[in-house]
This record gives C-alpha cells, structure tokens and sequence, in this order.
C-alpha cells in the first residue's frame, strides 16, 4: 500500500460562494474508515475530493509513494448509484480494464474471478443495466475490485438496498478489504458504521470535528455535535 | 485517429463508385442546358436517342429557365445551350460566352384560358387586342413572372398594348415555371400565355383549351448556341460541333419535323441552310 | 360536392397507379428509387460519421464559446435547402472555386448537398442525446480514469439507439427534400433525376396523378427504411438482454 497514506493538507472547497468542505486530515492504511456525519456534512464532497473527482478550491491533496505513484494513484470509488453501461456484466467489468490497456487474457481471468467473488457468474453474458439493484451494486463493486485499486472510496453503497442485498454488499466490502484495499466508507447507517468501521471521521457543516478509532468514538465521542448525532437527535449540518 | 481514417476511406469509396457509375467507360458525353418548355414537351426524349445512336456520344439535359440556362452556359458549367430568347442570346455571344447563334427552330406561343371565356378572346388574331379584352373585363391571368423566354414575349405584348398589368388584382405574378403556371391557371380558371408543345404535353388541362394563337408576332424562334471554348477550356467542342452540325443538318431538321404530340407538329425546324 | 369527389378520385387514382408501378417493378421508378435511397444514404453515412462524434465532443468536451457552438448548431437544423443547393451550386460551378473536380450535375454534387443538410441535424440531437448520458456517467466514467476521449466514445456506443433515431431523422430530412438536389443536380433524366425531383417535374407537367403516386410511394419507401432500422435496433438489443 504504497501511496498510503493520503493527506488532505488545508483543503477547502467552495461551491456557488459557500464553504461547504475544510480540513486537514490523513487517511492511512489500516481498518476501514467510515466517514460519518449528518446530511449536509459534506461527506459527498470530501470523498469527492479525495478520490480527485473535485478539486479543492484551496490546499492539496497529497498521496504517498515515489512521483509516478503518487500522481496517478491506484484507487476506486463506488457511488450511491451504481452507473452501469450498456453492456453486458462481464464487459462492464472488463471496461475499466481496457481503459488502462490491460492485456486480454490478464482482464478475461481477472472478470471471471470478480464475478465469482461477488456472485454473478451466471450473470456475465446479461445485459447489467437489467440486473437488480442489489446486483448492479454488487457489480459496481465488482468494477472496483477488478482493478486492484490501493484504495476504495464507497459513497452510501447501501443507501438504496434493502436489508438483503445491504448484507451482501458488505460482506464484499470486507473480502475486498481482506485482499489488502483500504476502504473509505460514507453511511449515515450507525449499525453499518459499527459492523465496518475501524476508524471514524465525523463531520458536520464541512468540518472535521473528530477522527479517531471506532470504539473510542462510539463509546466516547469528544464533541457535540457527535454526541448528538449518535443519540439519534435531528442535525442539519450547518452550524 | 482509426474510426476517422475508416470513415474518410468509405466516403472516398462511395465517391469512387459515383463517378465510375455514371461515367461508365471513357463514355462521350455533352451537357445541354435548355427550357423547360423543350424538356417537358418531350421533344429531346424524341429527338437525342436518334442522336445518340448516330455518334454514340450522349446528351445530358439540364432543363431550367432561360435565363438560369443562359447562366449556366455563362458559368462553364454546360457546354450547349438551346434557348428562345434572342436579345439574351445575342448580349451572350456579344459577351464572348457563347461562340455563335444557329437557329434551330420555332413554335408558337398561344393563349389558353376556361372554354367559358369570359373576356370573349375566342378566334381574336392578335395578341395584344386580346391582352387588352383580358385587362379591361379584368379577367385573371396567371404571369410565369421570372424572366424566361415566355415571360420577356409576355411583357412585350402589354408594353405593345400599352397596358400596364402590374399591381392589378386580376394579373398574378407567379415566378413559376411554364407547368406550375399552368397548373395554378387551370387551378384558379385564369388565362396564360404559353407555347404550344408545352400546353400540348400537359396533362392537367381540365377545362382549360387555347382560345388565340395564330399571331405573327408570338413567334418563338430556339437557337443552339455552343459555349465558347476561348472563355472555358474545359468545354467538349470537339462533341459539341458534332452535335450542333446534327440538329442543323437534313437528319436533326427532319426529326424535329416528325416530333409530334396527338398526331399534331410541335416545332418546325428553320436552320439557315449556309452552315 | 364536386371538388372533394375530383379529390378523392385523384387520390384513389394516385393509389392505384401507386401500386401498380411498384407490383409491375416498373424500371423507371426502379432506377429514381434506387438513386433517391443511394444519394440519401451517402449522405446519411457522412453527415453520421461527421455528426454523431461532433456531438458527442460537444456535450462533453468544455472550451470557450461551447454555448455559442451549441445555438448555432441547432440554428443551422433550420438552413434552407434551396439555400444550401445554391451555395454547393456556387461552390462546384466551373466559375466556382471547386469547378475543377466537375463534380457539378452528378450524383456525387447531390450526395454532397443533402450532407450539409443534414449534419447539422443528426450533430444537434446527437448532442441532446449525448449530453443527457453525459450527465449521469460523467462521474463514474471519470472515475474509473477515462479521459474525454474514452467518455466521448463510451457514451457513442452506449447511446447507440437514440442516436440511430437522430441518423433516421437525419435520412428523413434528405429523401425528402427537393431544392438542393434540383439546384446542384439538374434533374437529369436517368443520371440524377431522384423521386423529389420527378414529382415537382410530374407536377410542372400536369400529371398530378403519377405525381402523386410518386409521393406515396415515397412515402412507403420512408416507412420501410425506418422499418428496417427499427428492427435491426431491436435485434441487437434483444441479444444483449437475453435473460
């Protein structure tokens, strides 16, 4: 895991003249961070920023590792809302691949183990975009994992699942994390939180208020505004 | 990059294939911009096959107004012209365009309208007595109206009558050709001024017949003019001369003669015999 | 009333004489249908191949004067084909600037014409199509490390359907029209006489009924074309979804 850890060095980000995001944090290897807060935290953008989908208005984004590494790290992220192309299963698996112009037999066993992995085998020749939503998410997973990234971010991969297929996204979570990817979670689920988290990050109206390990946060949270959130009180994240 | 280099070589392709298509062979041909009044009456779908197999070089007929085939002749981009109007003619070979004028042939120009006739034009022998019986029962009448041979004709018999029809309610100034003429004359039960051949091969009559012709003066005379090779080089002369030499020789006469429509003769070839 | 009775024979006559020239395979109509259905789809192949990527570039590529780019390109749905016939007229004419190619009154003149024509059109809603897809995949496509380049062609494919919708329309456009192809083909009996132009020359000589004829059977040719497209469209869907 060399372009761990990351560091986000006085980063803010503005949009349409509001500060919605600033802190200064360092991500390292180690358990999955959860990313938590409440709507508005800006837990969206701060994953965003991180994987680089959005540039910070002010500061860096630094990963680690020689130059080469470092500029072009090797990291996923999987969205709330698994994108799937018009394609079949295995060839959606195959795109991220081809677009980095991995050789054909290196992506033919890399897909067929995913699908294994993630339980879609019988689904590789069906058209992805008529799959479950359970199943789609499981394959965006899938894309992920293909690409053997240092680092997955994951943005509320749940939020739209039900109970069952929730349970089965996880467990992939943590069979991607056991083959040695950092996880970087957002959920507003707690209960998730607590299954997954090794280490929190809580934000609120954009700000870093707390990282530090879970059960230190879940047993002790050090501000109120974590306080409040855990015991379930209605936030919204402004100040 | 490959999609743009396969894109362009088919396009190079389709083109390849065009061209090859339609010039099947090292073929001989001459392009002829002419009236739709000789294209439409059918004289050259007659006349050109016999053409054609006598010197096995083929006519390609562009059929416009006069004054658009004039203008095609002046571009370069026919290399024969057969028109009917003289003074245009006459300022096209002044102006070096066209390289000499042979009369070629006549017909008439005749005025249709309803049977009902309203203005009483029936059995009248002159033209402007019966534009004139048309203006004062103000009677409609449909104008070409967009300068070719039989529009200038037209004009002239008014300025010779002494009428001016203009921005009257009855004269409607169409900016047609002779066939759309006709059909909005026959359409709105006007009367029109056209050439016989035309009128006789149009198949829209109704109840519309010709009511005067006979007039001295309504004398349409076509000329075959080569393009002036001095002015465009690229112009076959060679297939021209060949061409002008047919229509004016006893051979091209004659079958214009034999031209007919309903058993009726449509043009009657006057070629100087000094050629 | 006599005048809608005159109409209604007309047009029973138009039908009837319709379908006698297509049953009798008569060879005139074959070679204008054969010239109108290979002069369109020239066109359709290069205002596609121009159009299709052109749009895709612009609903995903960001630079300067891409709102500007954007309204023209829909403003030039609208050129007049009379206008555009004119300009390739002037263009190709031998006093014109490309009068040695003596591409003017050929086939080729035609195919050229109805290809401005319609590029702007099938480029336009390739556009709309493109920047729809655009806007959902942007992210994910981003992410996953794909550069303008690979989104522009990724959306291309993706969008394939839509944008065979945007090629009909485009084809529907140019079998249609009638003024360019005059103006730059000159209606030239067995050479580029198309159906368009032999049912304004019908017309022009009173034989509204074959005129008319010529016009549903047209009309008929469209409806196949488009046919055709749906089907294969929905073939090659069909595959990919086979569950």
């Amino acid at each position: 895991m060399n372009i761990l850890p990351l560091t986000l060095k006085n980063v803010t980000y503005y949009s349409g003249g509001k500060q919605l995001l600033k802190c200064n944090v360092t991500i390292s290897e180690g358990p999955n961070t959860m990313v938590l807060g409440p709507n508005g935290a800006g837990k969206s953008i701060f994953l965003r920023v991180c994987h680089g989908l959005l540039k910070p208005t002010e500061g860096q984004v630094e990963w680690t590792g020689k130059e080469q590494d470092a500029n072009n790290p090797n990291q996923a992220m999987v969205f709330e809302k698994p994108i799937m192309l018009q394609r079949t299963a295995e060839e959606n698996l195959a795109y991220g691949l081809k677009l980095r112009k991995a050789k054909k037999d290196v992506i033919k066993q890399r897909v067929s183990q995913v699908l294994q992995r993630v339980g879609l085998t019988e689904a590789a020749k069906q058209l992805a975009t008529s799959l479950s939503a359970g199943e789609q998410q499981r394959l965006a997973l899938g894309r992920a994992w293909v690409l053997e990234p240092d680092v997955l971010f994951l943005d509320e991969p749940t939020a739209n699942l039900d109970p069952g297929s929730t349970a089965e996204v996880e467990i992939i979570i943590q069979e991607i994390k056991k083959s040695g990817t950092k996880i970087v979670m957002t959920t507003h689920d707690l209960g998730q939180a607590r299954r997954l988290g090794g280490d929190i990050i809580f934000l609120y109206g954009g700000a870093l208020k707390e990282h530090s390990p879970a059960e230190k946060f879940f047993d002790s949270p050090k501000t109120k505004e974590a306080r409040a959130f855990l015991n379930g009180e209605i936030l919204w994240g402004q100040d | 990059m490959g999609t743009g280099l396969i894109t362009l070589i088919n396009r190079l392709i389709l083109i390849a294939a065009f061209l090859c298509s339609t010039s099947a062979s090292a073929e001989q041909v001459i392009k002829l911009a002419s009236t739709t009044s000789t294209e439409n009456s059918g004289l050259f779908k007659f006349l050109l096959p016999k053409f054609e197999k006598a010197t096995k070089i083929k006519v390609r007929v562009i059929a416009a107004g006069t004054g658009q085939a004039i203008r095609i002749g002046r571009n370069g981009d026919a290399d024969v012209l057969i028109v009917h109007h003289p003074p245009s003619e006459e300022r096209f070979v002044a102006e070096g365009f066209g390289l000499k004028r042979h009369k070629l042939m006549y017909n008439d120009l005749v005025i249709v309208g309803p049977k009902t006739d309203s203005a009483k034009i029936r059995g009248v022998e002159e033209a402007t007595i019966a534009f004139s019986k048309i203006a004062s029962s103000m009677q409609l009448f449909a104008s070409r109206g967009d300068e070719s041979g039989t529009h200038l004709a037209e004009k002239e018999i008014w300025k010779r009558a002494q009428l001016n029809p203009q921005r009257t309610r009855w004269y409607l100034s169409l900016g047609a050709g002779m066939g759309s003429t006709l059909n909005i004359a026959v359409a709105m039960d006007t009367y029109a001024l056209t050439d016989r051949a035309s009128w006789a091969a149009f198949k829209n009559k109704k109840n519309h017949t010709i009511l005067m012709e006979g007039d001295k003066k309504l004398f349409n005379q076509y000329s075959v003019i080569a393009i002036n090779k001095k002015k465009h080089g690229h112009v076959k002369f060679d297939l021209v001369k060949k061409f002008t030499n047919w229509l004016l020789s006893n051979d091209g006469q004659k079958a214009i003669r034999n031209f007919r429509i309903n058993g009726k003769q449509m043009f009657f070839p006057n070629a100087n015999r000094e050629q | 009333m006599a005048g809608t009775e005159d109409t209604a024979n007309n047009f029973l006559d138009a039908l009837l004489l319709a379908l006698d020239l297509i049953t009798g395979l008569n060879a005139g109509l074959i070679e204008i249908v054969g010239l109108s259905l290979s002069v369109s789809l020239s066109a359709v192949l290069i205002a596609g191949s121009i159009g299709l990527p052109l749009g895709a570039a612009l609903a995903v590529y960001n630079f300067r004067g891409r709102q500007i780019s954007i309204v023209l390109l829909n403003a030039l749905m609208g050129l007049p084909p009379v206008f555009i016939g004119l300009t390739v007229y002037l263009l190709l004419s031998r006093s014109g600037p490309l009068g040695a190619l003596d591409l003017l009154f050929t086939p080729t003149a035609m195919v050229i014409a109805q290809a401005i024509l319609i590029t702007p059109i099938v480029a336009a809603l390739s556009r709309q199509t493109c920047q729809g897809l655009y806007e959902i995949y942007q992210e994910q496509l981003r992410s996953l490390g794909a550069t303008p380049l690979n989104i522009v062609l990724t959306i291309l494919w993706d969008a394939r359907i839509s944008l065979l919708t945007a090629i009909m329309a485009g084809f529907g456009r140019a079998i249609a029209e009638v003024g360019a192809v005059f103006i730059v083909g000159g209606n030239i009996e067995n050479f580029t006489r198309v159906m368009t132009t032999t049912i304004a020359l019908e017309t022009s000589k009173g034989n509204l009924a074959l005129a008319m004829a010529l016009g549903i059977i047209l009309v008929l040719l469209s409806i196949v074309v488009n046919g055709v497209a749906s089907i294969t469209a929905d073939s090659v869907s069909r595959s990919k979804a086979n569950r």
